[in-house]
């Protein structure tokens, strides 16, 4: 006798592909926020999925700081042409040369905060209802009480407090006029479910993941990039290094790790054996105890 | 590669408990021994604790993810934890065990297939055992564990053990509860949790951690009845896909091979399935809970919210329907009250008929008396819909059987129902 049941990676897909389904149907004008990492990167995988054989319903939306990695951008550029769908990006820069938004200075300036002031433009110019996201619980302990449909006021905010329940597959999406939602198919997925499902999937991923070399420097004791966004602080030294990003946000706030994985199956390895988070190296978390709190609140991915 | 990890399969558990019961300690411990804990996030609950003047590290800092609720101290909302064996994957929902936040039990229970329930072996049965029992239940969870912790401070003692095992099985025969399972635990000092215990050999059964690994959960879906509720139709518009038209959706119940008959609800048309269409090519054979696209061979008129099941195995059809439900909110339930009703992928207004009883969820008696529904309360209801609904009884169906209720003016989810 036949066992009918599935394996753990089939049964987290039929359940993200559920949710961008439903997305689709619940909501008028969505949009895939898209970073061209390696979550938003599974996430539209799963949209390719769910709407076979017809395109993606909505288009993607990239948030753009001005201080991607190249390999970001070429690897965005080639993967929206692969898969034939829409491109919109947002720009920060833009939204700093209007004066909406401010540059931080400073050492250890970043514009990962500047990105929820033209997300939110986005989302008000292209009056999107509700924006999908790659964000997953496993992430961050402000993430793990996050719903699949996340609802945000007309500000944007999110109020952790007044969620509405998820019960079995019934996904509310009502609102009124002004308000929108944010939308997390793999948000039951882990860094690990992550791996084992690009490998399984074969999912191409920018070159960046893999282990490569490249000058960098050391900073509070993180492997940060040398590039033209971070100035230098005098004692501070290039040189070169062997290195992965297991996150990809923009350059001034991701840190590498030493590593010679160089393949899916040596990644997956090495995350197996790792006993820091993903987000260990992200400064950005890492300004207060409530900082990814704090930016969700706001409106940031 | 991580040995087997492509085979694995999901289990859902929620754990139930206070604080006081050593359930973020059990969560904690299981977790830690599963290395699911990264050294960062041990680092940063470990200075937190410190800050705070605590004198053991506070494993329940991982779960309390929100500002407010490290502030208080407690649990405010269902957190998600993830961890894997070798064999499982498993996804905790991790629920606030006070009174009053019954609505996340009920919410984390409906997805679960397994729930743990704490007792404090020096306690014993309390009337918070009886809630989370009784929701258990109500959820409709397959497999219930009862967790008698803190053995380690009744000296470890099988009569204590087997006293409250026969406490909570005359409570649970007044309930439809499938599969109960009883294990003496500590989660602080570990026995029976991950490792078998040898301060109780009068204990032959599994770890904890065992049975969550082995548990059957292969029937948990319903395999029998055909249900396939429309989610969206998928139409291409493209050159190679012309005239394709595909009925995206969940497998809700059934087995499903191209060439079956299938009967379309609400119109009563008949067709076959042309085929069953994935990414990653057609299907021969697809079961819940599959997201998968169907075609038909006859060109019919189905939009979202339509069912495909069998004709000779149909579900009600109606516009009356009884139901328990939850309240959710501090608006009270409105009798002769309308609001929006979500069932599958279909949506409709409905009115509250009847309000039949009250559960006092501690002693399980009706109340029939005092008919006003509040936050959390649990109460048997009679509603009328706009429009039929394709429905099975909850015990039947978790997917075909169950309901929210949606208030039109503030759009919140204020109400999760059971078709009875």
């Amino acid at each position: 006798m036949k066992a009918y049941n599935l394996t753990h990676l089939k049964e987290l897909e039929a359940e993200a592909i559920f949710i961008l389904r439903e997305v689709a149907a619940q909501f008028e004008n969505p949009a895939l926020l898209f970073s061209g990492g390696k979550d938003s990167i599974v996430v539209s995988h799963l949209a390719r999925k769910a709407f076979f054989p017809a395109k993606l319903p909505f288009p993607l939306v990239h948030i753009d700081t001005g201080h991607n990695f190249p390999e970001t951008i070429s690897f965005r550029d080639s993967y929206i042409e692969k898969i034939g769908a829409e491109l919109i990006v947002g720009s920060v820069q833009k939204s700093i040369d209007e004066g909406k938004a401010t540059e931080e200075k400073g050492y250890s300036a970043s514009r990962n905060a500047l990105q929820t002031v033209t997300l939110l433009d986005t989302i008000e110019e292209y009056k999107f209802d509700a924006c999908i996201g790659g964000a997953r619980r496993d992430e961050e302990k402000a993430r793990a009480k996050e719903r699949f449909f996340s609802h945000r006021d007309e500000f944007g905010q999110w109020d952790p407090k007044n969620q509405r329940p998820e019960l079995w597959n019934l996904f509310n999406g009502r609102k009124n006029y002004g308000e929108n939602f944010r939308v997390f198919p793999i948000s039951n997925w882990t860094e690990m479910d992550i791996w084992q499902y690009i490998l399984m999937e074969n999912i191409d991923l920018p070159s960046l993941y893999f282990a490569h070399e490249r000058p960098v420097f050391m900073r509070d004791g993180v492997i940060m990039a040398t590039c033209d966004y971070i100035p230098l602080k005098p004692e501070e030294k290039t040189q070169t290094m062997v290195v992965r990003f297991r996150t990809i946000g923009d350059m001034t706030c991701t840190g590498a790790n030493l590593s010679t994985a160089a393949s899916l199956e040596a990644i997956i390895e090495e995350v197996s054996a790792s006993r820091v988070t993903e987000r260990g190296t992200r400064s950005d978390d890492k300004r207060s105890e409530s900082s990814m709190e704090d930016r969700k609140k706001a409106g940031y991915f | 590669m991580k040995k087997g990890y492509l085979d694995m399969e999901l289990l859902r558990f929620t754990t139930a408990g206070s604080v006081d019961d050593g359930k973020s300690t059990l969560i904690g411990r299981l977790l830690y021994d599963s290395k699911s804990i990264f050294e960062d996030q041990y680092a940063a609950i470990e200075e937190t604790s410190k800050r705070r003047g605590d004198e053991n590290i506070n494993l329940a800092l991982l779960t309390d993810g929100l500002k407010a609720e490290r502030e208080q101290g407690i649990t405010i909302d269902v957190a998600y934890r993830y961890f894997a064996t070798p064999k499982r994957k498993f996804i905790i929902a991790d629920t606030p065990g006070h009174i009053q936040y019954t609505r996340n039990m009920v919410t984390g229970a409906s997805t679960a297939n397994v729930a743990l329930v704490l007792v404090d072996a020096r306690k014993g049965v309390l009337e918070q055992t009886h809630r989370h029992t009784f929701i258990a239940s109500l959820l409709g969870i397959p497999h219930i564990v009862f967790c008698i912790n803190k053995m380690d401070l009744v000296d470890y003692s099988e009569d204590r053990f087997y006293e409250i095992q026969e406490e909570v099985e005359a409570f649970a025969s007044k309930l439809d509860v499938q599969d109960i399972r009883f294990i003496p635990i500590s989660a602080l000092k570990g026995d029976n949790v991950v490792t078998k215990s040898d301060n109780m050999p009068w204990y032959g059964g599994e770890t904890l951690l065992y049975l969550l690994e082995t548990i059957h959960i292969g029937s948990d879906h319903n395999h029998i009845d055909c249900r396939f509720p429309v989610q969206f139709v998928i139409r291409p518009h493209s050159d190679q896909y012309h005239d394709y038209r595909g009925y995206a959706g969940r497998i809700a119940g059934g087995i499903w091979k191209p060439g079956d008959e299938v009967m379309v609800l609400p119109s009563g048309f008949s067709s076959k399935i042309k085929s069953i269409d994935t990414f990653e090519g057609p299907q021969q054979e697809v079961f819940a809970p599959m997201s998968v696209t169907i075609t038909l061979n006859d060109e019919i008129d189905i939009s979202r919210g339509d069912m495909l099941v069998r004709a000779n195995n149909q579900p009600s059809v109606g516009q009356d329907i009884d139901l328990m439900i939850c309240w959710f909110t501090d608006k009270k339930l409105v009798a002769n009250g309308k609001y929006a009703i979500r069932h599958t992928t279909n949506e409709a207004r409905c009115i509250i008929k009847n309000i039949l009883y009250k559960v006092d969820i501690n002693s399980l008696h009706r109340i029939e008396d005092d008919k006003s529904i509040g936050m959390n309360d649990i109460a048997r209801v009679s509603i009328r819909t706009t429009k039929p609904l394709f429905f099975d009884r909850y015990k039947r169906n978790r997917i075909t059987g169950s309901v929210i209720l949606i208030d039109e003016g503030t759009n919140e989810t204020v109400a999760a129902g059971m078709i009875l």
